[in-house]
This record gives structure tokens, C-alpha cells and sequence, in this order.
């Protein structure tokens, strides 16, 4: 963990009367998303203090965090202030969360479109999971769906841009790719983005009221293939609730 | 006194249990959900003693039929909204008339829930809705299948669980206080986060012309149809950023969308404004073919129009109180249905002690 003391451009956007968004640039890029982390982690630092008591919650995204207030306790222009005073101070943290391995099976039906990626970028199926394996991937926002990761960092080589008709039905845990960037769909729903394979692990719980998705904005992710046979074994874990999920956290953050 | 239920005799259409929404996981992109008019969620509670948020009954389309099936004296409900009831006792009676009061269900009672025109009703239970609470909140999220009932709208046959109700049977609360509804008047909005994301024509456009409803609307989004706005050099894109209920995007087709309560956590659309507060809960009560007219406000005029709503919320929660039975029942309705037919409902001791039979 790395922290520059900085002063940096940041701008302050109304999102109605009750939330500001405070935006530290136009482009994902690790730098701003470090100040959007950086800015987070100051709100945890007060919100502990019980300095922060008229702030609901905020949301970080790729290069802003929006800050959601209570009006009755605090009015949006004292707030404005305070965020201000904040967003000036703070450091960029180069990385603020955990550093997971997590299998992803690359297999048949878990896999639908691992060969017309691999055809559109002129490489064999292999090489595709080569490159996909091998990459380090920043969690950059959870949007769009519950405990769905927007996971920047992927190789140009895969660069896809969407598919031109988005699925009905993409199955749940499926792990996709869109752009310079990697996902797993935690529910099934319909989507665009092109899959290529699948992991046993349930990247949300809502039952689970302290930790409900498995990943958090800061956290950074490697995919390791496994065989359906050991997608099988992980599944069944994980349907038993036998699997810790630190287990997969890895050691040597970045 | 616990398991006690209600069970759904007619499901209705788009009927969910809500709360105050689902705070403090939306920066792992769960919608806060809740209910689409906090303020009648808060009347449904204030009649029935409960906390301000416990869980209601919303109901978006139309209303559901629900028994009391119960081994303890009753369950209490509210009523209100746009929104009729009529009380079919355990005797076959019929009782109309019931909104912006409590009814007490007996073992065996089925009250049927109607909305009037259009717009968003509410019910509360002495208690809140007893359903799962999965992360600290029981409103409805369909999408995820979250909170409610097992996350989806209500089908027949489920079952409601909810706490019997203990106190006196022989009163009911009402509001002397007509609900003081909101003002017909242009949505107000504050301009931005990206309305720099729009020419000048455009933002004019929007403030000056109306804006129609579409069939196109749920508790996810409202989408409205009129004159196109356009967007600037910017272009008709963001990187996604934070939204919230009330966020007003624009697409490439330059037709605005109102977000609401089942919005995602973020969004890439450029959002040209953001409907304040005080004027959130009136967009519960649009539907297809409403015309709206949006009008700028700054961030002071906005708190004052939030404190004015809630003075006159406070004066009709200080104007809720209880009179006996059967006087609860809607006079008009009284006289003009129940009195001909001879019978208020079952246990009919009281209306004899009266002298009404």
C-alpha cells in the first residue's frame, strides 16, 4: 500500500437534494480510480469517528463517488462543504482491498463464446485462457446488478466490443468480457457481454448482511482454470455452505 | 403474539411489501428498492402506532384480497391513498368505505383493497409486515428476488405473517385532517450532474415543455415521450457514475427517463436533473398519458419545499386520533349502503347497543 499526499482537480455535482457526486475525472484510469478509493477511504476513516452521522452511504464508481445524505440531518449546502473540505485533503490509495484467486471453468456449455472470440481475434481457445488467466483485474465499481464487478485491467488482445444483440439469459456466475474489461454475472439476467466460462463461487448472498458480495471496489482478482470435474467438487461446497471463501484470498497485494 | 398471517385470496397486480428501502449497499449495486411514496408509507404507520417505516402493502395496479386467518382477536390494518376497501366479515357482511383509517380484521374477515382511478395505495399492519429482513431491510427488489415475499409481488396463497393486534378493539383510528396532497404544479428539479451533457435549447425545452408518460413505467424507471433533447459535444454517454431515484436521464434518442425506487446503483446516460425530495413521492401517483412540466429550483428552494411538505405532514399525523366503533366507517358510505342492507359487520353487539338495528 502506497499513498501519495496530492492536490488534485475534483468537482462537485448535484444529484438532486440529497446526494452530491464528487468527481475526480473523466476516464478509467487506475490513477483516478486510486483518488476515488483514496476519497473513499477517508469517509470510512470519519464515518468510524462518528464524524460522518448525516452521510446514508456512498458509492464509488470508476472515477467518482457519489455521497448520499440525510436531509434531516444536515442540509445539502453544509454538506457540499464538508465534501469539498474532504475531496482536498485526501491521498490516492494505490489499492484498498483484497487480492482473490478465484476458478473459473472454461468447459462446454460454461463457455458459449470462448470460440468466436477466439475466431475474431484470430488465436486458439487456449491462448484466449492464457491471456485471460494471466491478467490482474481491478475492481473497479459493483453496478448494474447486486455484487456485479466491473473488473478493469483486461488484455487489448481480447478487447470485444458488445455483442450486437445481448442475450435473454445469461446464466448466473457466468464470467464475461466486454471492452478492456472482465465481469461475472452473480444472477442470471440478460446480457451483452461475451462469456467465457463459469465459476462454482456465488460472488453474492443476501443472506449474508455483513458481506453480501463477495467483492468489493479496491479488490483485485486472477482467474484460475479449473476442470469441470473440480467445478463440480467447488459447487457442491459451495451449495453446502462448506466453503470459506478466504481461502481464496491470496497473499502479496499490489 | 407472532404467527399470526394474512392470507392473499386475490393477488391484485404489482402488489410487494416495501420499507423504507435497503440503505447502505448500494455501492455493491443493490437498489435501495422501498417504497414509491414515503409519505403515505409514513400515514399508513402513523395510523397503527408503528415506527414511521415499518413494512406496508404497495399497491401499484390493483389491490389484492387478503383473509385474517388467525387464533388471536384480530389484526389491524391502514388504509391509505387512492385506495377503497371493502371489509366482507366472517358473517358474509359488507363493509365499504375504509381508507385513511384502521380496520380491524377477525378471524376469518376479508378485507378487498381497490384503487379508485390511478396512482399508488398503501396498507400498514399493527406491527409492519413480519416478512425476512435480508440486509437490514424488508422491501421487495423483483429483480434479485431480495426482501418481501420470497423478493417477488404477492401471489395467491402466500401467506403474510404479521403480529395479531392487542389493543383496543372497540376503537379505531382516523385522521380528522384531510390528507394534504400535493400540489398539481410543475415536478421540481434541480439541473445536473451532466447538464453540461445538453445544449442550451435543450435544458429550455425541458423546462418549458411537456413531458408525457409512456406506457412504458414500473418502480424501476418512468419513461417519458416529448419533445427531443439534444445532446452537446459532449455526447450522449458518461462513464457510469452514481444515480438515484429521481435522476433524470437522457439517452441517445433524447427522451427523458425518470428513475425510481428499483433503479440500478448507477448509470451511463448523461442525467440532465434530479427531482427533489419534496416532489419524489407524486411520481407514485403518474401513469401513461400524464403529462408533466419540470421547473428549475435551487438547493435552498428545495429545502424549503421539503420542510414545507413535512409541516403539513406533521399537522395531519397531530390530527390522527380514535373514536368507537361502528362511528369508524365512513359516514356517507354509512347511511347511504350499509344502514339499507341492515348490517355493519358480524359481531354485530355494538350496532345493537347503538341502536342501529
Amino acid at each position: 500500500m502506497k499513498n501519495h499526499q496530492v492536490t488534485l482537480p475534483y468537482r462537485l455535482l448535484p444529484l438532486g437534494d440529497t446526494a452530491w457526486t464528487v468527481e475526480f475525472g473523466n476516464e478509467i484510469h487506475p490513477d483516478i480510480h486510486g483518488r476515488v478509493l483514496g476519497f473513499g477511504k477517508a469517509l470510512s476513516a470519519l464515518s468510524l469517528r462518528g464524524e460522518l452521522t448525516e452521510v446514508v452511504e456512498w458509492v464509488p464508481s470508476f472515477r467518482s463517488v457519489t455521497v448520499h445524505i440525510n436531509p434531516d440531518l444536515t442540509d445539502a449546502l453544509t454538506m457540499r462543504d464538508k465534501l469539498c473540505k474532504i475531496a482536498s485533503s485526501i491521498s490516492i490509495a494505490s489499492s484498498a482491498g483484497s487480492f482473490w484467486e478465484l476458478p473459473v471453468c472454461f468447459a462446454g456449455d460454461y463457455a458459449p463464446d470462448l470460440a468466436a472470440v477466439a475466431k475474431a481475434k484470430s488465436l486458439t481457445e487456449s491462448q484466449i485462457i492464457e491471456i485471460f488467466t494471466t491478467t490482474r483485474y481491478r475492481v473497479y465499481m459493483i453496478g448494474f446488478l447486486p455484487g456485479f464487478p466491473y473488473m478493469g485491467g483486461l488484455s487489448e488482445l481480447l478487447d470485444m466490443p458488445r455483442l450486437a444483440t445481448p442475450r435473454q439469459k445469461v446464466p448466473s456466475r457466468s464470467v464475461a468480457i466486454a471492452g478492456r474489461m472482465c465481469a461475472v454475472y452473480p444472477w442470471e439476467s440478460p446480457g451483452g457481454w461475451h462469456v467465457l466460462g463459469r465459476t462454482p463461487i456465488r460472488l453474492f448472498d443476501k443472506d449474508n448482511a455483513s458481506r453480501p458480495s463477495l467483492l468489493t471496489p479496491g479488490d483485485e482478482v486472477v482467474w484460475k482454470p479449473i476442470s469441470p470435474d473440480e467445478f463440480d467438487v467447488i459447487e457442491e461446497q459451495c451449495d453446502r455452505g462448506l466453503l470459506n471463501v478466504n481461502s481464496l484470498k491470496q497473499r502479496g497485494h499490489a | 403474539m407472532i404467527n399470526m398471517a394474512l392470507e392473499v385470496i386475490e393477488a391484485g397486480l404489482a402488489v410487494t411489501i416495501q420499507d423504507n428501502g435497503r440503505l447502505g449497499y448500494r455501492h455493491i449495486g443493490v437498489p435501495i428498492a422501498g417504497v414509491l411514496d414515503s409519505e403515505l408509507m409514513c400515514a399508513a404507520n402513523h395510523l397503527l402506532g408503528n415506527h414511521h417505516d415499518d413494512a406496508v402493502l404497495e399497491i401499484c395496479l390493483s389491490g389484492p384480497v387478503l383473509q385474517a386467518n388467525i387464533q388471536a382477536t384480530g389484526i389491524r390494518l391502514s388504509i391509505v391513498g387512492s385506495i377503497t376497501a371493502e371489509l366482507i366479515t366472517n358473517q358474509g357482511h359488507h363493509v365499504k368505505g375504509l381508507a385513511w383509517q384502521t380496520v380491524t380484521l377477525k378471524a376469518g374477515d376479508r378485507i378487498k383493497l381497490s384503487l379508485v382511478t390511478q396512482g399508488t395505495g398503501y396498507v400498514g399492519i399493527s406491527g409492519g409486515f413480519q416478512v425476512p429482513c435480508p440486509m437490514n431491510s424488508r422491501s421487495t427488489y423483483a429483480r434479485a428476488q431480495i426482501g418481501g415475499i420470497e423478493g417477488r409481488a404477492l401471489r395467491v396463497g402466500d401467506y403474510l405473517p404479521c403480529h395479531g393486534f392487542d389493543g383496543n378493539l372497540r376503537e379505531e383510528t382516523y385522521a380528522q385532517a384531510v390528507w394534504p396532497s400535493q400540489e398539481p404544479g410543475p415536478i421540481r428539479v434541480l439541473l445536473g450532474p451532466q447538464d453540461d451533457y445538453f445544449s442550451q435549447q435543450a435544458i429550455a425545452k425541458f423546462v418549458s415543455t411537456p413531458y408525457q408518460v409512456t406506457r412504458d413505467w414500473d418502480r424501476m424507471a418512468l419513461r417519458l415521450a416529448g419533445e427531443p433533447l439534444s445532446h452537446s459535444a459532449l455526447g450522449s454517454e458518461i462513464i457510469s457514475d452514481g444515480v438515484v431515484p429521481g435522476a433524470i436521464q437522457v439517452p441517445a434518442n433524447g427522451q427523458p427517463i425518470i428513475l425510481m425506487a428499483d433503479c440500478q446503483t448507477t448509470g451511463g446516460y448523461p442525467k440532465i436533473a434530479t427531482v427533489i425530495r419534496a416532489d419524489l413521492p407524486r411520481l407514485a401517483h403518474v401513469r401513461a398519458g400524464d403529462n408533466l412540466f419540470f421547473q428549475p429550483i435551487d438547493h435552498k428552494g428545495a429545502e424549503m419545499a421539503r420542510q414545507a411538505r413535512r409541516a403539513l405532514i406533521n399537522h395531519w399525523c397531530q390530527s390522527v386520533t380514535t373514536r368507537p366503533l361502528p362511528n369508524c366507517f365512513d359516514e356517507a358510505t354509512l347511511l347511504t349502503e350499509n344502514l339499507i342492507s341492515g348490517a355493519i359487520r358480524g359481531d354485530d353487539e355494538e350496532l345493537i347497543s347503538l341502536g342501529l338495528q
